[in-house]
Formats: C-alpha cells, structure tokens, sequence
C-alpha cells in the first residue's frame, strides 16, 4: 500500500490520541514488548499472521493465558486483519485463540497490523471483510480508538473496553 | 397535569441537558457529515438498500433463517411481544440462568424484556452505562441513542451515593464511568446469557453489525455461553456489503462521531472460546466455543407497516437519532414528552403507530411541527414530517366530531374530517383571514378584548400571551388591483403569489415584492389565488389540503401556460408547491407548479445572475444585518439565495444557524405549546442578540419566524425583499408606509 495510506491511517488515530509505531518484521516484537505495559498478555501473532517474526514467545508477554492471567494484564496484544487508513479502523477478527477476550477485557489494547494491509476508504474495507465473512462464516470488530462513553456527563474513553489503544504497523509485510 | 404543565415541568428538570446534548449531537453531525465527500451519494444508497430490503422482505427472512441455521443458531420468528418474551423466557429457563446481561437494545424495550424475564426470577443487568443508570433510576429512556441524555452528571452523582455509598466520592464522570465499569464488570463475566439487540443483519451469511462504543455488546456476546440477539424483522439487509453505507453513515448522523467505537461484524454463535474467568490454569485456546445462539426476529405490527403505503417508509429507519437532534423542539423538552412507548423523536410517530396504535402516537404526534429539518438530516431520506401529518390525519379521522355549534362559519370543513375544533380552526386560517381582513380594523379590536382573548383559549386553545395578527383592511391582491404596471419589455412575467398572510397582514412584503420585480424588469400580476392549503395541512388535514393544491393548481396554471413564472414570498407555500404537492395532487400538475415556482430572493437572485440591473433596488444604509432563513426553506437549499443577493448589495450578513424560529405557524398560538414554542424561540433570539450581532437589524423570510422574532426582540424584523424595495428610503428596521 502506498506510504499515504499509512500516513492518512496515523492522522486518523491521532484524533483519538492513539499513538502509532512503525516498525518492521525483524523488529516487531520488540517494538510490542517495548509498547507493551506490563502484565501484558497476547495471542500467538505468530499463527495470526501465519510468519514466525512475529513470535513473541521471546519477549515478556504471555501469549495463550489463562483467564486469571488475562484478568490481571493491563495489556493485551493482537492483530488486526486490515486497518483503514480513512478512519484509523482496525479489523480484529474473533478466533478460537480468544483474540476478542485478550484484546477487550484490558486496559491497553495493542494492536498489530501490516502496511500490506492497510485500504484507504471503509468500503474496500467491507467489501474485503464481507466476503472473507461470507466465506468462513466468523466474525470480526471494526475498531476505531479506545471504547468510550459520553453517558456519564462527559465523553470518557475507557468505557467497558480499553481505555488505551497503541497500533504497531510492519512497514515491510 | 395539562399538556402545558407536563412540558413546561420537563423543560424545568430535564430540557438543560436535553438541550446541550442534542445540540451538541446536532453540531457533531453538520461537522462530521461535511467530511464525507460523497454524504449524498451514501444516503441514496443506504436508501435503495432499505428499499429494496423491504419489498423483498419474506424472501431476505427465508434467506437468513437458512444461513442461521447452517451455522448453528436457532431463529425465531416472533409474531408480537408476547411471542417473543415467551421464547427468550423458555431460552434464559433452559439455560438454567441466574443472571441475563444486555448491552443497549431499543426493541427489546419495546418488547419489555426485562420485565417479562424479572417476573421468572432472573437477574437482568443492563450494561450500556446510560441504560444502567435508568435501571437503577428506575426511569425510561429519553433518546434512542443516548438513554440517560436528560440525566446531568450530578444526578448520575447523587444516585450512585445514594445506591451504592462508595468509599471515595464520585464527582467527574471519568470517576462515574469507573465506577460502573468495576461495579458491571464483575457482575459481566458472572453471567450465563447475553441478550443484544442487531443495527442489521444479513440474510446471505447470517452476519449481524452492532453498533457501540462502550465495549459493553461486545463483553455481553464474549463473557457468556448463550448469545440471544433480538432484532426486529426490518433490520435484514441481503450481504455484509450492504453494510457500508450504514457504517459510514450511523455515527455521523446520530451523535456526529464518523464511526462509532466499535462494530462488530458477528456471524454467531461466534468463535470466542467460553472461558471460566476464575480458571487459573487453562489457557484461552484451550476452552472450547459451544455456545448457543437464538435470533428473535420481531414483528409486532412491522409486517402490517409494510403493507401500509404511508407508514412503510418508517422501516427503513435505522434508528440514528438525526431525526430527534435536529428537532427544535426535541432540544428543548427530549423523548420524555416527544415519544411514545419506546420510541423518541420525528420517526416515533411511525413506529409508535405502527406498533402500539393511533393513541400512543396521538399524545406526541402534535410537537412536530413540519419543519422539515430532520428530512436532509435522515440518513434514508424518510419524509418524517409526511409521516406526522399522515398519523395526523388518520388521529383527526378517529376523533370524536367537535361540538358543531361552536364552529359554524368560523372554521368550515367542507371534507368533515372529524378533526378537533382547534385543529379546524388553524387549518381554516384562510376563512378566517378573509372574516378579518373584510371587517378590519373591528374585527382586530374586537379579537384583542380581553373577553375575546379568553374565549379564543378557552374555546380554541389560543394562548393569550400572543399577539394576534393585525388584518389589513385592504389586502394586497387589491392593492395591486388599484394600480397599473409600470413595466415596458420586461425582462420577465411573472405571477405573484398573494399567500395568505401576505395579502391580508403583512401586505407592505408583498407591496415591496411588486416593486422589486419591477425594478428588475418584470412584468407582474396579483391574481386572487386560493390559499396553499399549508394550515390544513399543517393540522393533519389531508383532504382539505389536497382540495387547496387541487385550487391553487386551476388557478396558476394558466399564467404558467402564458409563459409567467410563479414568485412566492412565504417559503412554507414555496415548500407546498415545490414538495408537499407531490403528496397531494396528480404528477403532471406537481411538476408544472414546482418547475414554475420560485421564492422570491430565490427569483430576485436568478434574475441579478441574468444580468438584471442591481442599482434599480434600494441602496444600502446600514452594510450590517442579521439573517433568519425559515427552516423549510433551509431544507430546500434556498438560503443561500437571499444570503447571495444581500451580498451582492453589500450587506455583511450574519445568519442564524438553529434548526427552527419554533413558531412554526399556529403551533406557537396554541396555548398547550406557546411556552414550548417560546423556549424554542430564545436559541434563535439568543443568537440574534450576541454582541456581534445585537446592533443589527434583521430580515427573516417566514411570516411565523416574523412574528416570533417581532415578539421576542425588541427590534422589528422585516423580509429581505423589503430592503431591496427602491421606493422605500431603505433603512431597515422602519416599514415602509
């Protein structure tokens, strides 16, 4: 994808002061661990994004939790299918490695995507999400910045979900 | 308590909240809407979805069922809110549930859910923060998106105290929001069954999108083994695809966000492993996924409305709020007096007719007062004013006949439509403009006795605090009888339209008018035309309105055929012509009057452009003024016109930018609303009277915006054209005589 996707992908997150790092394969795991507050835990990104680099077996974050770890994390790291440079929009899908429960029941969420994956617009975003939707059958979140609520008197990020989000784009696949 | 009390009681406790979030929700949308290079291109689509969803409705239900069941769920076809209870009861009771967990879900409040699983024993916990805090209010939403809206922080506050009394003082809402994150987190991952409502589903591959931000639908459908989702029949769309348009639009149409937190794209049962959160030792990939997943798709009267050619519409809505936020008198009183059962807003009277009845849509249905700002604002493009006035209509049809020997003469309705006295009265203005212009000045000194002004209350529900329309004993069409044209190889020909309160009340706009058009070149007639049957319509009277456009249509037609086009100095007539006709009379007659009609700086603005002389109009004197456009003619995109022509003769224009004067014809007479209407009014006189603005004077093109504003101002507001009128000395804030 073009270098402006990527760029247009950070200014859309900047207005949910979601912070971006740039990185690249040989680096990203420590990038994550380094973005990382402990106790963070993850899902094996390695089988997400079907690349051994992206392991994180090496770094402090405990890939495949139990649940009492996962409740005690203040951090939890996935990866996201696709961001969507107009929006700043994340696409986590739901996997049997419980990816949606490490990347809601924390405090930060990090988040994992490659630049290869990044559309510009929300409609190549959708067109792509519903036929790999139609095809197997799952389901995925379309994740723009921290949960939030403005029913409390005053917009509060961190509702139920992360009150922090922090991307990790691989510029190099 | 009356209708009065009731509203004025809301505006008291509840309308300062409800005014700065709905306003606020209002603003974010202009904003957030304006980034979207093709907003239009989106909502025509988002529309030919809904469309084409609807008529094929049975066939996309089949489909759905189908893709449900391949994938493992179960759907249920719930005929009425006793069916659907029934099943997520016996759901919940199989399970063995102790507790239920709902993230926000306005069908299921329609249905009564909770009450219905409470009644069995069952823990229901609502996780949406603002539905909480209801719950525990024990109080109803006030708004569709945002339920707690006329709720401020130091209430939330007080409550919490009193409920909960926490160790440490909650005072910022950061302090709230963590607090009921704790309090519903641990009761969440505590839960055996999560019922969630769907924004849409689609029949291809049984997908569901959900719309939230807190993160609570998602947490609700993750921390529990059995999912049910109860969504009305209306919410089928055919793929993921046609999600789109609705994703990029929701948000930005409903609180102003481009897109909310999160959607989840869910084809359940999902994947997400159904773990024991006290498990210390199992990893997450290593619980298993078998969970249980109902859809409840509800009818409850939709399939009826789908059969109804008025009400259809109402199911194309996809419940937003843009219709309540950029609601002028929604932002002054909140779902709580605007909306029925479940239901608040514009769109409420459809859904509330179609699904509760004529009676539960007859208390509100009156504070739409057709001012047409919802209609752009309508990500589907639903006519929601249409819809009132239809509900109207059919209300007036149900009512009981009015005591005839109180209106004998006074408000003739030749078509008998059962409507209530008062409703008869402001739908017959024209009778009784012409009664008053007739017997002037009598008929206006015998109005304002104070006898009189009691029995208008009394009798009619006119509120004393207005001022009455003075008549004038000759009206404009005769004035302009009485003399001659002055204009050789006109330019233009052109027929004026002398609409009601014009030739019998404020007949120095139509004077003005003339001699504009004259100056421009235009040969011009006043011809006796009836009226455009805008009051009736107005009151829900749909037969008498369609008799009026029927009329005009006789009589214009004509000097249409004679090549002359028709100028219209009322933007709610110019409205009828050029919109609401379409509704009332034949295709052809339609499209001759609205292709004809012009507003008059919408004309004066076509004819400087063709290259008329601007120094035959008056001169500037004053370069600063202040501009209120009527808000059907804000919706027809014709502001802009009158801003254009002003600037053209070098006026700086500072223009209003609330949604409506709130007079909105009679609505502000009567007395069940003049404090409503008042309220409405002070935003804009608020605006008018900011220090930038306080010194100059202002035009406005609305006769009900004339008079709110001549009633709360103490400078007299004119009509644009009436600055432009070369024999007049061109100082604004002086009529001409």
């Amino acid at each position: 994808m073009p270098t402006d996707t990527l760029a247009t992908f950070e200014s859309s997150l900047a207005e949910y002061d979601v912070p971006v790092t740039r990185t690249d394969r040989a680096a990203v795991a420590t990038t994550v661990a380094e973005v990382a507050d402990p106790p963070a835990v993850g899902v094996a990104l390695d089988e997400t994004f079907g690349d051994d680099a992206f392991s994180l077996t090496d770094t402090d974050v405990t890939v495949d939790p139990t649940p009492a770890e996962l409740q005690a994390a203040l951090t939890g790291v996935t990866g996201a299918r696709l961001g969507v440079g107009d929006y700043g929009t994340v696409a986590l899908d739901q996997t049997e490695r419980g990816s949606e429960l490490v990347s809601l029941f924390v405090d930060t969420h990090v988040v994992v995507v490659r630049e290869a994956d990044l559309v510009a617009e929300m409609e190549t975003a959708i067109e792509s999400l519903g036929d790999a939707v139609e095809e197997s059958r799952g389901s995925t979140i379309l994740a723009t910045g921290p949960s939030a609520t403005a029913d409390m008197g005053a917009l509060v990020r961190g509702a139920h979900g992360p009150k922090d989000v922090h991307v990790v784009v691989t510029e190099d696949g | 308590m009356s209708r009065a009390d009731d509203i004025r009681d809301l505006m008291r406790t509840e309308g300062a909240a409800i005014a700065e979030n709905t306003q606020g929700f209002n603003e974010g949308r202009y904003a957030s809407v304006a980034d979207l290079a093709d907003y239009e291109e989106l909502k025509s689509e988002a529309r030919a979805i809904k469309e084409d969803a609807i008529e094929r409705l049975p066939e996309l239900v089949d489909q759905l069922e189908t893709a449900v069941t391949e994938n493992g769920g179960t759907v249920y076809l719930a005929e009425d809110a006793a069916d659907a209870n029934e099943y997520i009861r016996s759901v919940v009771a199989e399970r063995d549930a102790d507790r239920v967990v709902k993230s926000k879900s306005m069908t299921t409040e329609e249905l009564e859910v909770n009450e219905a699983l409470e009644a069995d024993g069952v823990d229901v916990l609502e996780t949406d923060l603002g539905e909480w805090v209801l719950q525990l209010a024990e109080e109803a939403p006030s708004h569709i998106v945002a339920p707690a809206i006329h709720k401020s922080r130091e209430s939330i506050a007080d409550l919490f105290e009193e409920l909960f009394d926490p160790e440490e003082p909650l005072e910022t809402a950061e302090e709230l929001t963590r607090f009921a994150r704790a309090e519903l987190g641990e009761r969440i991952v505590d839960s055996e069954v999560g019922i969630t409502g769907a924004n849409f589903l689609a029949a291809e591959s049984g997908t569901m999108a959900l719309v939230t931000s807190e993160g609570n639908a998602r947490k609700t459908v993750a921390a529990t083994d059995t999912h049910v989702a109860v969504a009305g029949v209306e919410k089928v769309v055919p793929s993921v695809a046609d999600f789109q348009p609705f994703v990029e639009l929701i948000g930005r149409s409903g609180t102003g966000q481009d897109i909310t937190s999160y959607v989840s794209l869910l084809t359940p049962p999902v994947e997400t492993p159904v773990v024991d959160f006290a498990d210390d030792e199992t990893p997450l990939s290593e619980f298993e996924h078998d969970r249980d997943f109902h859809l409840v798709l509800v009818d409850n009267g939709r399939m009826a409305m789908r059969d109804d050619d008025q009400l259809r519409e109402t199911l194309y809505c996809i419940r937003c709020s843009a219709c309540a936020n950029s609601c002028a008198n929604f932002q002054s009183v909140g779902g709580h007096a605007f909306g029925g059962e479940t239901y608040s807003g514009g769109i409420a009277t459809g859904w509330e007719a179609g699904i509760e009845g004529l009676d539960t849509a007859a208390e509100f249905n009156d504070l739409c007062t057709g001012c047409t700002r919802c209609v752009d604002a309508c990500p589907v493009g639903i006519d929601i004013p249409w819809i009132n006035t239809v509900v109207r209509d059919r209300i007036n049809r149900e009512g009981e006949r009015p005591a005839d020997w109180l209106v004998d003469g006074l408000t003739p309705d030749e078509e008998d439509e059962g409507a209530p006295l008062q409703k008869r009265f402001f739908g017959n203005f024209a009778t009784v403009a012409r009664l008053g212009s007739a017997t002037a000045p009598v008929s206006n000194w015998l109005a304002d006795t104070q006898t009189a002004r009691w029995l208008l209350d009394w009798v009619l529900g006119v509120d004393p605090r207005r001022d009455l329309p003075q008549f004038q004993r000759e009206t404009f069409v005769e004035w302009f009888a009485d003399r001659e044209s002055t204009v050789e190889n006109p330019r233009r020909r052109a027929v004026v339209y002398p609409d009601l309160y014009t030739d019998h009340v404020q007949v120095d706009r139509g004077r003005a008018t003339v001699e504009v058009l004259e100056a421009l070149g235009v040969d011009v007639v006043v011809p006796s035309v009836p009226s455009s049957g805008r009051a009736p319509f107005s009151q829900g009277m749909v037969t008498t309105a369609t008799d009026h456009a029927e009329r005009v249509h006789e009589t214009l037609e004509p000097y249409i055929r004679d090549g002359r086009d028709v100028v219209v100095i009322e933007p709610s007539d110019h409205a009828m012509f050029v919109s609401e006709y379409e509704k009332l009379v034949d295709e052809s007659s339609f499209e001759t009057l609205a292709e004809h009609s012009y507003e008059v700086m919408e004309y004066v603005y076509g004819l400087l452009e063709g290259g008329a002389d601007e120094g035959a109009l008056a001169g500037v004197d004053t370069g600063e003024i202040a501009y209120h456009a009527h808000c059907q003619q804000r919706t027809l995109g014709l502001e802009a016109h009158t801003v254009a022509v002003l600037e053209r003769l070098g006026y700086d224009v500072a223009v209003s930018d609330v949604e409506c004067c709130g007079m909105a014809g009679s609505f502000g007479y009567k007395s069940d609303y003049y404090e409503l209407s008042v309220d409405v009014g002070e935003r804009l006189a608020d605006q008018l009277e900011t220090e930038d603005v306080a010194e100059r004077p202002v035009v406005a093109s609305g006769t009900s915006c004339l008079e709110q504003i001549d009633a709360l101002l103490e400078r007299k507001p004119r009509h644009p054209v009436e600055l432009l009128a070369p024999d007049t000395d061109g100082e604004p804030g002086e009529r001409p005589q």
